[in-house]
């Protein structure tokens, strides 16, 4: 038996459905934390690389707040708990 | 002198404080262990208790304490209140323990201090929420400069802003040190 070639259709890796992560941590800006304790704060905490702490960091400076993180409740309630835990002004919402 | 912190060659970092600096410090920490008070808060059921769960649902009314421990949800008040029972004992619990810590580490000045990269990091958290209390009571704000000049000559919040002032520094060599360790 054998069979026939078929053209497996590939899932356009734009479409992949990716995981279900509907909350975000926002972090707002405030006038006491400093530039660099922020952006530190976010370097240690989520692993981002220095560019992308600063980059947040600045967001939350020039925009007033920031998206840091997102995933499950669960997840951004850990997140928020840590930001508060470093007396960074975080809290977290449903994305919508 | 000037306090500073630097890098340590083996890792952590090196604190050098005056004594009059040292004794300053220790003042404002120490308000800040006060401030920030026993463990009432705990639920009083033991097994809640045991857990760190605590009773208080609402913001706290003192600005300051508002400011350390924020509502969790951006626009939902339910949420924020249980938030607020499972996460503020062990927030506050946590933060007593940074100050602790930095009081113990202090010293009595006029000589070097050496910190372990977990006692910086605890000195780092209790130098960042004595400025935000600090900033809360003063109405800091991002200008500053122009607040500070506004001020009269015998204003008597001036003192508090050069303590301020001093633990931003102090707070800025903090983490540069840390950022620097490989």
């Amino acid at each position: 038996m054998s069979v026939a070639p078929v053209e497996i259709e590939q899932p356009d890796t734009e479409s992949v459905v990716l995981p279900d992560k509907p909350w975000v941590t926002i972090v707002w800006n405030d006038p006491v934390n400093l530039m660099s304790y922020v952006a530190f704060v976010f370097q240690k905490h989520f692993g981002y690389s220095r560019e992308k702490a600063t980059e947040l960091m600045m967001d939350v400076h020039e925009r007033g707040k920031a998206v840091v993180s997102n995933g499950t409740r669960e997840e951004m309630e850990r997140d928020v708990e840590a930001m508060h835990g470093y007396g960074l002004w975080a809290t977290m919402q449903h994305d919508e | 002198m000037v306090a500073t912190f630097r890098r340590a060659r083996k890792g952590g970092v090196v604190a050098s404080f005056g004594a009059d600096e040292a004794r300053i410090i220790r003042h404002v920490l120490s308000e800040m262990v006060e401030l920030l008070g026993p463990d009432d808060t705990l639920e009083e059921d033991p097994l809640a208790a045991a857990v760190g769960i605590g009773t208080a649902t609402t913001t706290p009314d003192d600005p300051a304490l508002a400011r350390l421990f924020p509502d969790g949800y951006t626009d939902d008040s339910e949420a924020s209140a249980d938030f607020r029972r499972y996460t503020e004992p062990g927030l506050r619990a946590a933060k007593r323990e940074a100050l602790q810590t930095a009081l113990e580490t202090l010293g009595d000045g006029g000589e070097k201090v050496t910190l372990t990269p977990d006692q910086a990091e605890a000195w780092l958290r209790a130098l960042n929420d004595t400025r935000l209390v600090l900033g809360e009571r003063l109405g800091v704000t991002e200008a500053w400069d122009e607040l500070v000049e506004s001020l009269e000559e015998n204003d008597p919040r001036l003192g508090l802003f050069w303590v301020y002032d001093r633990l931003t520094y102090l707070q800025e060599t903090l983490v540069q040190s840390l950022w620097a360790a490989p």
